[in-house]
């Protein structure tokens, strides 16, 4: 990536990034939409989100994520009041006893994308150009930090009507099950910061350029349109996997999952073809019968080939024609650690993982 | 019984004359800008071919584009507010977000956030709080708003709160005209609320439109009932399109495939309606339309409510051709001048209609075709276009008959996308057919909490009744009732069982027996 890095986000950059966010999904994440327009809110017309460097951070700066929590038809349905953000840091500084410098993305893919930019523009405070992931994935500890053996906790969750908590839990993943119950008790949905981090520990484990790269991406699709998967395989390094159309599509809801197969027909120059994605929430595998085109944690991507867009595993249906584009994931991912947590075999795929 | 169908498109006024199942005549007319005449013409020509006089027709049928038009052009539309009863939520992200400012200027769009509105499962997140409502509307009131919106957070799972605002205002003040979002949308508040604005903008134009068509009536000899027909194929009487008109928006696509279907005698089948511009692509299920599962986009507005499933591409009958590569067919047309610039109209512009007569597939024109360079290749991207519009709108692999209705449908070939197309007799007044065969329909959605008592099936079959209730106080004939569509689906994280029930039935209007 040889783009300069973005210093500030106004309303066209926030598209971008939410376009750009849509693809680093890889299929998951949700949608931005609702997310992007109370980023816009919150930014008003004519100002801006400070980004920055997380090396212009002194080592003890505090950074903290903020991401919403819960079902996504609750946040189609009843927005968040605006207040909740203000008070969950306010909560968040008591707690650590500490004053907070930087706000981050936990996700750079999907509706998790834009939520931080509401944080930075209500609080004025700076968005640090980087994220845990480098894309979307489904559960709460595929972050980078818990490579670094970083906790979740301190939590703190906070619902419009002016209720806060605040978990301090023994493993990540009583965190995730004590503030999944909370915000069912809120109504369904919540606004949390986690992973409160240095700017030391962030240095090591951050993602870093990942709000570079997605606006970088949204850009490319704006200039290319249809074209975008082919510039975007230039930029990248990543690889046009297929083309096809969708003729089949299975869906199960296991365990609070959306998961399933696509299967794809090919068209143009990879007519005559056949391959299968498997998803769960993001698409995970891209095979053709047994021989493996793509695995998570790579990124794999559905672009619509009429409109460049990208598409969710929610909204493929049967006869849609796509792009299949494969990005290559962080190399934080590629260890046999990392592996262990984000790889082909914690989601139940009998294969290895094979870079793009 | 004798039915008129007419739907009033932007280019042509199709209108045909049925006798129960029969066809008895049928008449195309252009589109007139004072609307009547077009109309007029189009409804004389019909009957006289069918040779039924005005007054032995037993109802009236009527599609337009008349509303969705005012909505594209931002013309005659009424200065409207929405009051959203949504706090302590919502004000992250306020009413008209993503509009476009042109016509949030054009309806002088203004609103306030007010107490209210409810959790996913039915509780209040506050209460209403009447002073506070009184106080929004009389604001909007003074910066010109007559017609008001309202929408509450989860009013699809209970819609309690919105009518109670709209009875508060009724009473207290009458010179407010309402428009609530449950009647209108469904889940996703700001798409729900849009569509409730849009609604409210609206009014004013429904009032001149439903007159109108009253005077119509007279001046031809009518002396029967008007209907107008719905997005979902049913219809919906004069008075309710003075409430209600959005659900008249998108007939049009609606009406065609009902048509199709019904020219055809087959009941679940793609769709393609051809006309001189665009085509429309959808499929009907049991004779009506597929209906959109997410959001749907008009006139650059985000909105939900129900629409027929319909791709539109820009092909049609006039599509200007490119014979050099790189080849192209549409989207630019010559439109309604098809019949003067064609080569086979003795025109000088290359269109799909010049391709269609010199590949064999039309017989058309006053002249010879032209010699088309590259013309197997522009077939082929031509069969390429359309197959890739009907392999979209294909849900399932399944084989099913592709029929084709509407002026350019002579593009097509025999087959596409592997499938048979099929061109039924007065395919080119499908549209009017539709609109004539509509039926009427009742629709009740409520969340029941299950018990000992109350079982699902229970349940359903009461709001079953009351949905029947509602299509005959409509005028649907009770021995023809069936039901259309049921959805059941669990509200999940609460105590008890309770289920969101919704439940529309529809039936053939009852007529008086007369003459």
């Amino acid at each position: 990536m040889n783009n300069p890095a973005i210093t500030k986000i106004d309303f066209k950059a926030l598209k971008y990034i939410a376009d750009g966010g849509a693809i680093l999904g890889s299929g998951g994440g949700g949608d931005p939409y609702v997310g992007r327009l109370m980023a816009q809110q919150a930014l008003g017309s004519n100002n801006t989100v400070a980004v920055i460097d997380i090396d212009e951070l002194p080592d003890d700066a505090l950074i903290l994520p903020i991401a919403m929590m819960g079902a996504p038809t609750v946040m189609l349905e009843k927005f968040s009041s605006g207040e909740e953000i203000p008070k969950l840091i306010s909560m968040m500084e008591r707690f650590l006893g500490k004053k907070v410098a930087a706000i981050l993305c936990i996700e750079a893919g999907g509706l998790n994308s834009t939520i931080p930019f509401i944080a930075a523009a209500q609080m004025q405070l700076p968005i640090v150009d980087g994220d845990a992931m480098g894309r979307a994935f489904p559960e709460l500890q595929m972050v980078t930090f818990t490579l670094g053996g970083i906790q979740a906790t301190p939590m703190a969750m906070m619902d419009e009507k002016g209720n806060g908590a605040t978990f301090d839990t023994i493993s990540n993943s009583w965190a995730e099950k004590l503030a999944r119950a909370l915000t069912i008790e809120m109504g369904g949905a919540a606004m949390v910061s986690l992973y409160p981090v240095t700017a030391a520990q962030c240095r090591n484990y951050l993602i870093r350029g990942s709000l570079t790269k997605a606006h970088r991406i949204g850009q490319i699709m704006a200039e290319h349109g249809a074209n975008a998967c082919a510039a975007l395989v230039e930029e990248f390094d990543g690889t046009h996997l297929f083309q096809g159309r969708v003729r089949d599509v299975n869906r199960v809801s296991e365990g609070g999952f959306a998961r399933g197969t696509v299967k794809l027909e090919g068209l143009g120059d990879f007519i005559n073809r056949e391959i299968t994605l498997s998803f769960q929430n993001e698409f995970l595998i891209a095979r053709e019968g047994d021989n493996v085109l793509a695995t998570t944690p790579d990124l794999i991507t559905l672009l619509d080939i009429f409109s460049g867009d990208a598409v969710t595993t929610e909204l493929v249906k049967y006869g849609l024609p796509v792009n299949v584009l494969g990005l290559p994931c962080d190399p934080i991912w590629q260890s046999p650690q990392a592996l262990e947590i984000v790889g082909p075999r914690y989601f139940k795929l009998d294969y290895d993982y094979k870079p793009i | 019984m004798i039915r008129v169908g007419i739907d009033v498109g932007g280019t042509n006024t199709d209108a045909v004359v049925m006798k129960n199942d029969e066809f008895l005549g049928g008449e195309k007319s252009p589109s007139t800008p004072d609307v009547y005449t077009g109309v007029e013409l189009a409804v004389r020509g019909a009957l006289a071919r069918a040779s039924i006089n005005a007054n032995q027709v037993d109802a009236v049928m009527l599609g337009t584009t008349h509303f969705v038009n005012a909505l594209v052009e931002r013309k005659r539309l009424a200065n409207c507010g929405l009051i959203r009863m949504c706090l302590p939520s919502g004000s992250s992200l306020f009413p008209f977000a993503d509009w476009p400012n042109e016509l949030v200027e054009a309806i002088n769009g203004t609103f306030h956030l007010v107490n209210g509105g409810y959790e996913m499962d039915g509780t209040e997140i506050a209460p209403l709080n009447e002073e506070q409502l009184l106080k929004a509307a009389d604001e909007l009131f003074e910066k010109g708003c007559r017609q008001i919106a309202i929408s509450s957070v989860f009013a699809t799972v209970r819609n309690d709160m919105e009518h109670e605002a709209k009875k508060l205002l009724q009473k207290k003040r009458p010179k407010i005209d309402v428009s609530l979002s449950c009647d209108i949308g469904r889940m996703g508040l700001l798409e729900r609320e849009n569509a409730a604005i849009i609604n409210a903008s609206l009014k004013p134009l429904a009032k001149e439109v439903v007159e109108a068509f009253q005077k119509l009536q007279g001046s031809v000899g009518f002396d029967c009932p008007l209907f107008f027909t719905r997005n979902d194929g049913t219809l919906i009487d004069a008075s309710e399109v003075l409430r209600l008109p959005v659900l008249t928006f998108a007939c049009g696509p609606t009406n065609s495939m009902r048509g199709a279907a019904y020219l055809s005698g087959i009941k679940d089948a793609l769709v393609v309606d051809i006309g001189g511009t665009t085509t429309d692509v959808g499929e009907v299920i049991n004779g009506f339309p597929r209906l959109a599962g997410t959001s749907v986009t008009v006139a650059d507005v985000r909105t939900n409510f129900s629409m027929p499933d319909v791709l539109s591409i820009g092909l049609g009958g006039g599509s200007r051709i490119r014979p050099e590569q790189p080849l192209a067919i549409g989207p630019e047309s010559v439109g309604h001048e098809l019949l003067q610039r064609a080569y086979i109209f003795g025109g000088d512009v290359l269109t799909a209609s010049d391709l269609a007569v010199s590949i064999g597939r039309a017989k058309m024109g006053t002249h010879a075709a032209p010699e088309i360079e590259n013309a197997d290749e522009l077939k082929q991207l031509l069969d390429q276009i359309i197959s890739d519009a009907v392999a979209r709108t294909r849900t399932s692999d399944k084989q099913m008959p592709v029929i084709a209705v509407g002026g350019g449908s002579v593009l097509l070939g025999a087959q596409v996308d592997g499938l048979e197309v099929i061109r039924p007799p007065h395919h080119d007044l499908a549209n009017a057919v539709g609109a004539a065969i509509a039926q009427i329909s009742g629709e009740v959605s409520k969340v029941v909490s299950l018990s000992e008592e109350l079982d699902r099936e229970t349940a359903i079959a009461q709001i079953t009744q009351e949905a029947n209730e509602v299509a005959i106080s409509r005028g649907a004939d009770i021995t023809s009732l069936s039901m259309l569509s049921l959805s059941d689906v669990p509200l999940s994280y609460l105590p008890g069982n309770n289920l969101a029930i919704s439940v529309t039935v529809v039936g053939d209007l009852k007529m008086e027996q007369r003459k």
